[in-house]
């Protein structure tokens, strides 16, 4: 098969503007545009975790469970807490079992008691949704059904939700589930419904030790805007490129 | 080149039509970008009127004074000050409108969340005034000798 000259350019143009054709049906953000967008926003949510703060309670798994109706029984949460266990043979144990919805009442862990002589450091991690900057969840979505608002929360739309589950597969922080009733994924929602009324999230309401709190990066009088400012904070898994806005103070280097 | 050769693309690009003239149909108006970028932002906006509307349960302490301003103060005077009262009486939804009165937890489970002893010296757990669950009232609620509502003295 020979092609000529002319008819190799006239392929090629044609190709190529059928390819770059399509792209015209989306709607494409100008910088100044996507700007505006975010400016227009007073409010950037983030968490602060207190890991020195917690005692394991488990209090704030339980008010959000019944806060956001989440199955109560169901083994799945948008918030959990994990404890670590470092033993003084060099072994780190971890376990969250019902995501810490009952509390931390004895040393079992995984059917084994840890005799607490030898352990030689012991603490817990709240945890939860993250609500990144660049939330990869978000980018995932083949249907448009979770976004980030203005506010920095990321959202699930139910309604639109069709259940294929590539965002819990693409959260590096295991944040997201399968809701067991409504059939979508479901995650953490900042309380947006209670946020956006005035009052705290449910599990940073029900810590009664200060270990979970939200600020509004936004606002430099929030008080926990700065600590989150002035203090040594870290995030987890800050390698990801996700930029997460859940600080912690106080993390091990061993938490994951 | 003979029109049955062509015949899989015009089905192709009638089937890629249907979708489009479905999609303007079927797609809710208010989809689009309203946040930052498409990768971000796009999606339905009264999704977010959908979240606002979701019901509040858990009230808050300020809520609680309003009727019971004598025991938040009797409360808010002890060491358990920090604790949200629905931590233990339950969320209050809608109390008193429809729900008239409300659960309270009084099961060991509940105090021993914080004050089973681990022995974690290291952890603000081991700040915790705690006991051994099996040796200590094994068969009591806490409450039949404790006060929640002022842990610092022990009543009859």
């Amino acid at each position: 098969m020979s092609c000529s000259r002319r008819d190799f350019l006239k392929e090629a143009i044609s190709t190529t503007a059928a390819s770059v054709l399509p792209l015209s049906a989306f709607v494409l953000l100008s910088t100044e545009e996507a700007k505006a967008a975010v400016a227009n926003s007073k409010v950037r949510y983030a968490f602060l975790i207190d890991t020195n703060k917690c005692v394991g309670c488990g209090m704030c798994v339980r008010a959000c469970k019944i806060e956001n109706d989440v199955p109560y029984d169901a083994p799945v949460t948008r918030n959990w807490v994990e404890r670590y266990i470092f033993t003084k043979d060099g072994k780190i144990h971890i376990d969250s079992p019902m995501g810490g919805r009952d509390g931390f009442t004895d040393n079992e862990m995984y059917g084994e008691e840890i005799d607490p002589k030898d352990v030689t450091k012991a603490f817990f991690v709240p945890k939860g949704c993250n609500h990144c900057d660049n939330p990869p969840c978000v980018q995932v979505c083949p249907v448009g059904a979770t976004y980030q608002t203005n506010e920095g929360v990321v959202l699930v739309d139910r309604d639109w939700c069709m259940g294929c589950a590539y965002c819990i597969m693409a959260c590096p922080f295991g944040a997201r589930y399968f809701h067991p009733v409504h059939k979508v994924a479901d995650k953490c929602t900042f309380c947006y419904h209670r946020i956006n009324k005035g009052l705290q999230p449910a599990c940073v309401q029900s810590c009664a030790f200060g270990a979970r709190r939200f600020a509004n990066l936004k606002d430099p009088d929030d008080p926990v805007t700065k600590i989150i400012t002035t203090e040594r904070v870290a995030v987890l898994k800050d390698l990801y490129g996700t930029k997460p806005h859940a600080f912690y103070l106080g993390l091990d280097h061993d938490v994951r | 080149m003979k029109w049955h050769v062509l015949h899989p693309l015009w089905v192709g690009l009638g089937v890629v039509g249907l979708i489009i003239l479905g999609g303007r149909f079927l797609v809710p108006d208010d989809f689009g970008v309203h946040g930052r970028s498409f990768t971000y932002g796009y999606h339905r906006l009264s999704s977010l009127d959908d979240w606002k509307a979701f019901p509040v349960k858990y009230q808050g302490r300020e809520s609680c004074t309003e009727c019971h301003e004598e025991n938040v103060q009797l409360v808010s005077s002890s060491v358990h000050a920090p604790i949200q009262c629905e931590n233990c009486h339950g969320p209050a939804v809608n109390h008193p409108d429809s729900v008239q009165s409300l659960t309270v937890d009084t099961s060991r489970e509940l105090c021993l969340r914080c004050h089973a002893y681990l022995g974690y010296p290291n952890s603000n757990r081991g700040a915790m005034p705690s006991v051994e669950d099996r040796t200590h009232r094994r068969r009591r609620e806490c409450s039949s000798c404790h006060d929640p509502h002022n842990p610092g003295e022990k009543s009859e």
